[in-house]
């Protein structure tokens, strides 16, 4: 098989850029540490809420579930991705890290961070401490949480723009070197990621800073939680594209490669980019069709963009699997459907993310349900809305980081892949295990059963399965959460197996073939990032100018509401 | 730029499968008349709902087969709809509008089964008209997590037989004080006990 290739000579990673292996390992470790606390929480959330095993009270499932959404849906991905992103930059420009205090600065502004949420929600269990965060991952207000939770977010956010700035810089300084050359994908893939999360974060920065602190703090009375919910989701929706986008750079530049091929096209990956930067941001809306107080035409608006936006992810499908059809005819494959035998279906890192390609076409599926805004009403807020980004983020991007470990880990450790059985079980345990829970998931939302709940099961009436039982919908959930925790473990013990292990000859090949049809046929405009991030700006003003206005036109802060407690009893009557 | 011909056949396809997706919602605002939760609802002030149309939530008759239900979303119930509250009691083969806000921190207001979904959120008004059809029972539940015992806060609609309505007075609370909660309590176990009746 082509991607068993000995090495040694050909120097790792870690060797050519020890200083940007050793910052890509520590974020990489800050992201699997999240992703084990965060998956354990999920095993216990899947237990409780189906009824199988309760050990801990209801109103603890809420801190668990606020733990398990931040530490996985921004702690794992996003340290993640900007080791991913170092790795890209650093490799495809072919230069070491600018300066070394300015990376550790950002990881340790957005570790601080991480830590600070951290602290403020894990205190949630301990009552003797007056700090919570039991808020979860959307922290819509007026709920409240403790002002360390949301300076803690506000620092992290801060730590990903100077990261941000980081690999700008470093591209401007091979663009002095590099006069007149279009910058290798993975670089062009980064900036747009970065454009966009810039663009997409001002939202969430606003509501954080100039509104949240500040009244968590006491130094405003009441907030306007519309408004604020409107600030999150113009942050809410981008950022799942942030999670999307580096798994997207994975299998246009690392995929092909792993199927025993090349790339498809250069050009088209690049257009794909530049449709993401320009379309993420203007579809909050469709997180909030059941809002009031946002009118119709608006939601329309967002809507248009967000089915719009299928079409980057549309071409992504079509531009893989025809990457991965190249490279197993290269190894002999024929007929129309039979290559796909000869695929390395044995190699984890292949697998790992060739399922997880496959689960996300089931979740851009589901994906187009949610997006249709009055179908939104029969599975706005259900069990189903989990189902479907349980196989986006938690499997499409979550899978996918995990195969690229199997790949990139040898070569910032410099050391050799181990215990590759459980490495190969991995990923088709993780697919069980979703198959199981996201299509109990999904089936339950039909049936009405709420998400972010303990105990959906009520006094007043009972849920009724289109197909299937309830009970059976439960026991899919708790199962696979079961398998998916099992198949989670599985992957720590080979990272730090691996990572444990002495140094020896890795046996990964580290260089990308180019492309099939290069960068050089690609349109001059395509690299020119100001006018994307242009037409970015102008969709977005269009999309959120006028509503934005409306919201504010009756006072920044009305109609306002001050905090409300999270706790059962009045904190008053908890004195007395 | 060369762009393979299966490629651009991939393209045009999805390019008529989202005009397509984005037709089907026009078709289903326009065909069947779904109508979306919009601003139409209006704002309110959440700290003073006792001086608004929210003082004295419940159902009220509006036309011959139309009625109005006021609604306050609050921790950790609905008022009216959950039973301590007085259920939202409506008749068969009506047209009911909800007006439903909240009181405290953002809930939801999903009626089980049905296509009857809001946010509730502190300051804004969520208005939607719906039709009954014949006499059921439906669940109503919080889909948002509003707090601590979030799991407890549930609700029931319950539409009676057109000849069985005794108007929406029956059920309602009318006033904040202890007597007339503890009427309501009477009331929505009587209504309880129709219910039953209509189901079985």
């Amino acid at each position: 098989m082509s991607t068993e290739r000995i090495e040694g000579e050909l120097g790792a990673f870690r060797d050519e850029y020890p200083d940007a292996a050793n910052v890509v390992r520590k974020l990489f470790a800050v992201s699997f540490a999240a992703l084990g606390i965060g998956g354990l929480f999920g095993l216990i959330q899947a237990l409780h809420r189906t009824g199988v095993f309760r050990f801990i009270p209801s109103k603890d499932y809420y801190t668990v579930l606020t733990g398990h959404g931040v530490l996985l849906a921004l702690v794992f991905t996003i340290f993640f991705l900007c080791g991913i992103f170092t790795w890209s930059i650093v490799d495809s420009l072919e230069r070491p890290l600018e300066s070394v205090t300015f990376t550790k600065t950002w990881v340790a502004i957005m570790s601080t961070g991480s830590t600070m949420a951290g602290v403020a929600i894990l205190a949630g269990f301990v009552g003797e401490i007056p700090f919570q965060a039991d808020v979860l991952f959307t922290f819509y207000p007026p709920l409240q949480a403790h002002p360390i939770f949301y300076i803690g977010l506000a620092l992290f956010i801060i730590g990903t723009w100077l990261a941000g700035i980081d690999w700008f810089r470093t591209y401007w300084n091979w663009r002095g070197d590099n006069p007149g050359q279009s910058p290798p994908l993975r670089t062009f893939m980064v900036l747009m990621t970065m454009l966009m999360w810039y663009l997409s974060t001002l939202g969430v920065a606003v509501e954080v800073v100039f509104f949240l602190i500040p009244w968590s703090l006491g130094l405003i009375q009441a907030v306007d939680p519309l408004l604020m919910r409107t600030l999150f989701w113009y942050f809410g929706h981008p950022v799942v594209y942030f999670w999307l986008m580096p798994a997207y750079l994975i299998w246009y530049t690392i995929l092909p490669k792993l199927a025993g091929g090349r790339l498809f096209s250069d050009p088209l990956a690049r257009i794909v980019f530049v449709l993401f930067l320009v379309l993420s941001t203007p579809v909050g809306f469709h997180h909030q069709y059941m809002d009031p107080g946002i009118p119709e035409g608006f939601k329309f608006l967002a809507m248009s963009n967000t089915m719009f936006l299928l079409l980057p992810s549309l071409l992504t499908a079509f531009t893989v699997v025809a990457s991965m059809e190249y490279g197993a005819r290269r190894n002999g494959g024929t007929g129309y459907l039979s290559w796909l035998r000869n695929l390395p279906w044995g190699e984890p890192a292949f697998a790992a993310m060739a399922l997880a390609g496959l689960m996300f076409a089931a979740g851009g599926f589901s994906g187009m349900v949610n997006a249709g805004m009055n179908v939104n009403y029969l599975v706005h807020n259900t069990l189903w809305v989990p189902g479907h980004f349980h196989l986006t983020v938690g499997t499409a991007v979550a899978l996918t980081f995990m195969g690229v470990t199997y790949w990139l880990w040898p070569q910032l450790t410099g050391k050799r892949l181990q215990h590759r059985t459980l490495a190969t079980i991995q990923p088709y345990l993780w697919f069980v295990g979703m198959t199981l829970m996201s299509n109990a998931m999904h089936r339950g939302g039909l049936a009405g059963i709420p998400r972010r709940t303990a105990e959906p099961q009520y006094e007043n009436f009972e849920f009724e399965a289109l197909f299937g039982t309830i009970g059976e919908i439960r026991w899919q959930i708790a199962l696979g959460g079961i398998l998916l925790t099992l198949s989670l473990t599985l992957f720590l013990i080979v990272v730090v197996g691996t990572w444990l292990v002495d140094r020896s000859a890795i046996a990964v090949d580290g260089d990308l073939p180019p492309a099939l049809s290069g960068p050089e046929e690609a349109p001059r405009a395509i690299n020119n990032l100001r006018l994307w991030l242009v037409i970015a700006v102008v969709l977005v003003a269009l999309a959120y100018g006028p509503p934005l206005y409306t919201m504010i036109q009756d006072g920044l802060f009305y109609p306002g509401q001050p905090p409300q407690p999270t706790a059962l009893e009045p904190l008053w009557e908890v004195l007395l | 730029m060369h762009i393979h011909r299966f490629e651009k056949v991939w393209l045009a396809l999805a390019l008529v499968f989202i005009l397509g997706l984005i037709s089907t919602i026009a078709y289903g605002a326009v065909g069947p008349g779904i109508e979306m939760i919009d601003a139409e609802g209006g704002t309110v002030d959440p700290q003073n709902l006792d001086e608004t149309e929210f003082a004295d939530p419940g159902v009220e008759q509006v036309g011959e087969d139309e009625y109005e239900v006021y609604v306050v979303a609050k921790q950790f119930s609905f008022e009216p709809g959950t039973p301590a509250n007085g259920v939202i009691r409506v008749p068969a083969n009506s047209e009911v509008t909800f007006y439903v806000t909240s009181q405290d921190v953002v809930h939801g207001f999903e009626v089980v089964g049905t296509n009857l979904n809001t946010m509730a959120i502190p300051g804004q008004v969520s208005k939607m008209t719906v039709e009954f059809g014949d006499a059921a029972t439906y669940g109503i539940v919080c889909n948002e997590y509003c707090g601590a015992a979030h799991h407890a806060m549930e609700g029931r609609i319950v539409v009676v037989p057109e000849s069985e309505y005794e108007g929406p007075g029956a059920t309602n609370a009318t006033s904040g004080n202890e007597t007339t909660t503890n009427a309501s309590v009477a009331a929505a176990q009587q209504v309880a006990g129709s219910a039953t009746e209509v189901t079985a």
